[in-house]
């Protein structure tokens, strides 16, 4: 494995949720160190994409390469020692466990994560909340759990989808700081995200998602100087 | 001599010694059913079944291989818990994604042929069991068993390790969590469908550490189990499906509750379990310790 090998290299990707088809040959290539989106309406497969690329969608098809390695035959607690990790649109923090457990809670899968001390100094409002249920805190305390915590493995792929929906202005240039220190850092990022403001302060490369299809790729310069391609796709 | 409510001190402090006995038995057996649901989401049937196994398993052991009750204790969990380990595997793992009328025909049909095997096999009369601890602690007031107060004691401490495990342990987290949303916790790397395994293989043990605590208690009986569960599954919808701390509650008050309503009313002593059972389902159909839905 080198430089050049792609973190993720997605080919022809067909996914299902029982009778309904929702990726129809997906290809997208995600290199190591760099911030990439999927953008596109609700429902396009994005987050089924991030699904299927964790294992959590059973019924898939084509081929997903993590770091070199096939992966499309793999259960998730295999595919996350590769070095991915996933944080969901709903968040998933535990309602049965407090702030510190849910933090604590993913093993640690390869040296060179985040320490508890880096975590909490990214996101300094956690520790004063360590001993509340996780369910008590805010949206954006949510988000921010949901991102530390999987800092802490040592996975340098991070699968992040929306995660600054909903959330306050202050919030969301917050999380978008975080994301620029981990870009720095050489982690690999691929993002879902509706806002395309935030999506370009933040992002090298961007597909466009429609219909379970990647429908337009375009880098972040482009897509600065070509705004309006984009709102064709979307019909924004 | 004393009187509480006209009812004698020594007779009343007796009831309740078996009332904390009766209760020990619905919290233990209600833990085991209660870790199951919480990770498995099936409602293990063949509990009842599991206790009665573990009675006779430390008979079989005394009775084959001169093995006494101590041994027992601790050989008949472990073998139980591979025998819970093997059903998961081969059978209760294909059922998950299907409707839970399968787990129920699955788990109930269990328990029938088990203890229709036992019937065959020894009759259902009964066999005797001898009391590892003979005689007792004269207290003035009572005379209390050594055995009955090692059964309330046992009890007690593995309500407590199971507690401790569950609430304050790392891999407890990882139940809880798992209990809450397998699919990510997979993708921590965690494998969840391993801990599914485990968890129904020391729920079952704690049947069978139930089941062989019982055998000296009275006879080692095929249907001992089918007598106890039903009432363990009322206390069990009591506490509130899921909540540890709720079953290990809620079994030992509803014991003693059952023994003070035998002293002072005997003839509602058989149903006020389900009184309470009916009351909580109006109120609080969680249960007492369950989170809403």
């Amino acid at each position: 494995m080198t430089d050049a090998t792609p973190a993720i290299e997605i080919r022809d990707l067909h996914g299902k949720y029982g009778p309904s088809h929702v990726l129809h040959g997906m290809n997208l290539t995600v290199p190591q160190g760099k911030v990439v989106t999927m953008l596109g309406r609700n429902g396009a497969g994005k987050t089924t994409t991030m699904r299927a690329i964790m294992g959590l969608l059973r019924e898939r098809s084509g081929s997903i390469k993590v770091l070199g390695t096939e992966t499309i035959g793999l259960n998730p607690e295999k595919i996350a020692p590769l070095g991915v990790a996933y944080c969901p649109e709903e968040r998933g923090i535990f309602p049965s466990l407090n702030v510190r457990e849910n933090l604590m809670l993913p093993p640690v899968l390869k040296p060179g994560g985040f320490s508890t001390e880096e975590v909490v100094q990214l996101f300094p409002r956690l520790a004063e909340r360590f001993n509340s249920p996780g369910t008590k805190l805010s949206g954006g305390e949510q988000q921010m759990l949901a991102i530390a915590r999987i800092l802490r493995t040592g996975c340098r792929i991070l699968l992040l989808d929306e995660p600054t929906e909903g959330l306050a202005p202050v919030i969301v240039k917050h999380i978008g700081d975080v994301l620029l220190e981990l870009k720095r850092r050489g982690y690999t990022v691929l993002l879902v995200e509706q806002s395309l403001d935030f999506a370009m302060s933040v992002a090298d490369h961007h597909y466009v998602v429609e219909h379970g299809l990647v429908i337009d790729s375009l880098s972040n310069d482009d897509l600065m100087a070509f705004p309006d391609r984009l709102q064709a796709h979307l019909g924004l | 001599m004393t009187d509480i409510f006209g009812i004698p001190l020594p007779a009343l402090m007796g009831q309740l010694t078996l009332g904390l006995i009766n209760g020990a038995f619905y919290a233990v057996m209600s833990l085991g059913l209660t870790v199951i649901f919480g990770m498995l989401r099936v409602i293990n049937f063949t509990h009842g079944a599991q206790f009665t196994l573990g009675a006779f398993g430390a008979w079989m052991l005394l009775s084959y291989f001169n093995i006494p009750y101590w041994g027992a204790l601790l050989i008949v969990p472990l073998v139980m818990a591979v025998f819970g380990i093997l059903i998961e595997r081969t059978l209760l793992r294909r059922l998950y994604e299907m409707n839970h009328l399968f787990q129920l025909l699955l788990t109930f049909g269990m328990a029938l042929m088990i203890e229709g095997l036992l019937s065959v096999a020894y009759g259902s009369s009964g066999k005797p069991y001898d009391n590892p601890l003979q005689g007792g602690f004269r207290l003035g007031f009572m005379f209390l068993p050594y055995y009955r107060a090692w059964v309330v004691t046992a009890s007690l401490i593995v309500c407590f390790g199971t507690w401790y495990a569950i609430e304050r342990t790392r891999l407890g987290a990882y139940l809880r969590a798992a209990t809450d949303n397998p699919d990510l916790v997979r993708t921590f790397g965690i494998n969840v469908p391993r801990l599914m395994t485990l968890t129904y293989g020391f729920g079952v043990a704690l049947a069978a550490l139930a089941g062989v605590l019982a055998a000296p208690m009275d006879q080692v009986k095929p249907l001992m189990g089918s007598g106890l569960i039903i009432t363990v599954f009322a206390v069990v919808v009591i506490g509130g499906m899921g909540s540890i701390l709720g079953s290990i509650v809620t079994g030992f008050s509803l014991g003693i509750l059952e023994a003070l309503t035998k002293v002072y009313f005997p003839p509602a002593s058989s149903v006020v379990i389900f009184l309470v059972m009916a009351v909580v389902i109006l109120i609080k159909p969680a249960g007492l310790f369950g989170r809403q839905p």
